[in-house]
């Protein structure tokens, strides 16, 4: 195995006095990716990160830096990553210029490379204005990207950002974007946000970590094919909620219909969770028919990797495999449920299909 | 190393911390040179150093106190504990930079000396001697409140902690003769030492077993050692103290005497708080 992957984390995990911050966590990290971490707050995405930098020790299980241990080879593994971590770890005292290189001289540079590197990197961060100004008087996206610029200094292997856009404006978050972006074609990239269209956009490879434990490992068109299982529809038709209602009943591949209110009384919106490959837009279309009730609209919903991110980390329950993901689909998703106001169930079946289709 | 080293150094004056350590060392040391070799027409400029030991009990905190605490509010441990370093690295180029501060008031003071010549005879041996037996104090004091500074999380309670323990040391030699010279006030005072190190280990280390085996190892051949050489144990509780007094060793240098071992024993004291704030430092990545 040793060689092979970049980053090797096995059974990682970290408790602080009885609570468990990061709890047996194993994964991977290849060569030349853009990896997301991803997670509600307080699911350890920071903890891991910080044991994988080796700022703190872990409780068990090991981290192997291109086969350097953390713990036994900290040096070596060490500086082969550049870490920003969650609040940018600057000195106000200093200018940003003075602060770098004391960052390229920690790294053991020597000048004259340092004084190199640290113009590119002020070139590419886009701090020239204020390269000679005190930090303490810079604003919070200037620290930020002074944050950034001390972590690719020194050429390193890895870059590890810990929500590197948190706090810059709309123009700011696009251009840390791009040089990201721009980094992932050179370097391996780990980047945590709970922003998701920022993972979806930059990321090839999602992790997904919640109450500690790792709920998904995947990339983003893997995740999105996994919960294809199920599909969302969205239906508008004219007509009466209870002959709809029981038109609808005998296609075997709905699992549930919702309904949504409506703005005029003959209309009616109706969310629907169907199997995938199943026809079942045929099969409405027709039950619809037959009983003379207009389509208005059918929209099938394609799953974004918010909705992902939302039904792997309200499963509360976890199975013994942290590795199995649930793909179950909820219930009741409260978080829309609150913005819509309510959700009439109209009949609710858990088919066996579902079981033989998993 | 060098670049923490260089970092640090240069903060203490990017910030009014290292100009005011070195103004009221100079400003000090010129009233009692001035009170005591020029007015009071004295070649001694040991006294002069003497009397600066209370200044130091200032000072050095003050000096000390922004050293770890302050990383820990920057959140700038952080990046020190993810840069390619060794904490032994880090502690080390943290400690010498304030080593460094503290050299610029002592050379300064070097000066004196010849300048009080010029109104007498100067033994310039025995009072250079006493200078780096003075900067040699210093150097402890610094690796013992860098070290308090390391258990602090803010600089004020760290500059506060470290001004009380150096108070507490430098009266430590006058409080001592409250206690009566029999052998069981020594016994007494030594378990109450030993249950308050114990204390001090379990708040570090937070590990009870330690802290238990600690006491139970200091405590009961202490014990032994009182019932059957009872004799031994009087006036012993002030010895040791009066032995292990960091500014009661520099009265020696005073007295116009090269003490080896007072310059062995700050060196050790050094060394040893410098070792226990890398442990600490070692220790804050485990929690």
């Amino acid at each position: 195995m040793e060689g092979l992957f970049l980053i090797e984390v096995k059974n990682l995990t970290k408790k602080y006095g009885k609570t468990t911050a990061v709890d047996n966590i194993s994964f991977n990290i290849e060569k030349g990716k853009i990896y997301g971490f991803l997670g509600p707050n307080g699911a350890g995405k920071s903890t891991t990160m910080n044991i994988i930098t080796g700022c703190i020790s872990a409780t068990s299980g090991s981290v192997a830096i291109n086969g350097h241990d953390m713990v036994t080879d900290s040096i070596a593994a060490k500086s082969l990553i550049g870490y920003l971590p969650e609040i940018p770890p600057l000195y106000p005292d200093m200018t940003p210029y003075e602060y770098l290189m004391f960052v390229a001289m920690a790294k053991g540079m020597d000048k004259l490379s340092a004084s190199m590197q640290i113009r590119d990197v002020i070139t590419l961060t886009s701090l020239e204005e204020v390269k000679d100004r005190l930090i303490c008087n810079l604003s919070k996206g200037f620290r930020q990207r002074v944050g950034i610029a001390q972590a690719m200094l020194g050429s390193p292997e890895i870059i590890i950002l810990d929500e590197p856009t948190v706090g810059l404006d709309p123009k700011q978050i696009i251009e840390i974007r791009e040089l990201i972006r721009r980094l992932g074609q050179m370097k391996t990239i780990i980047l945590s946000s709970h922003i998701l269209a920022e993972i979806a956009t930059l990321c090839d490879h999602v992790i997904i970590i919640h109450k500690g434990r790792l709920v998904a490992n995947d990339t983003i068109d893997n995740l999105e094919g996994k919960m294809d299982n199920t599909q969302k529809l969205f239906l508008t038709v004219k007509g009466e909620t209870k002959a709809v209602a029981k038109a609808l009943a005998p296609i075997e591949s709905i699992i549930e219909i919702s309904q949504i209110p409506s703005e005029s009384e003959k209309i009616i919106e109706l969310e629907l969770e169907i199997l995938k490959d199943k026809n079942a837009e045929e099969d409405i279309f027709f039950a619809l028919a037959k009983i003379n009730t207009p389509i208005v609209r059918m929209t099938p919903h394609q799953p974004s990797l918010e909705d992902i991110f939302l039904s792997l980390t309200d499963e509360t329950d976890f199975d013994d495999d942290e590795n199995e993901i649930d793909f179950i689909p909820r219930e009741n998703e409260s978080e829309k449920a609150s913005e819509e106001e309510e959700y009439k169930p109209l009949f609710s079946t858990k088919t066996k299909d579902e079981e033989d289709d998993k | 190393m060098f670049a923490i080293f260089k970092r640090e150094f240069r903060s203490y004056f990017n910030n009014v911390i290292g100009f005011v350590v070195i103004a009221i060392l100079l400003f000090f040391s010129g009233i009692f040179a001035t009170a005591l070799n020029l007015l009071g027409q004295s070649a001694d400029f040991e006294y002069t150093l003497s009397s600066l030991m209370i200044v130091l009990i200032f000072i050095i905190p003050l000096l000390t106190m922004k050293s770890l605490a302050e990383d820990k509010r920057n959140k700038t441990d952080l990046l020190l504990s993810s840069l390619p370093l060794k904490s032994s690295e880090i502690i080390i180029g943290k400690y010498l930079a304030m080593v460094a501060v503290f050299a610029i008031p002592t050379i300064i003071m070097c000066a004196y000396p010849v300048i009080i010549s010029a109104f007498g005879i100067m033994y310039y041996e025995t009072v250079y001697t006493s200078i780096l037996g003075f900067f040699l104090l210093g150097c402890a004091l610094i690796a013992l409140c860098m070290f308090l500074s390391s258990l602090a999380d803010s600089q004020v309670v760290a500059a506060v902690i470290g001004i009380g323990t150096l108070l507490l040391l430098y009266l430590a030699t006058s409080v001592i003769q409250l206690i009566p010279e029999t052998p069981v006030a020594s016994f007494i005072a030594l378990c109450a030492t030993a249950l308050l190190l114990s204390g001090a280990i379990y708040l570090l280390t937070k590990n009870l077993n330690i802290t238990i085996a600690f006491c139970g190892l200091t405590i009961i051949p202490l014990s032994m050692l009182y019932m059957f050489y009872n004799d031994a144990f009087s006036n012993l509780f002030p010895n040791i103290i009066l032995k292990l007094a960091l500014f009661d060793r520099f009265e020696n240098f005073v007295g116009g005497i090269f003490d080896i071992s007072a310059i062995v024993y700050y060196i050790s004291i050094t060394v040893f708080f410098v070792f226990l704030t890398v442990r600490m430092m070692e220790k804050r990545r485990i929690n």
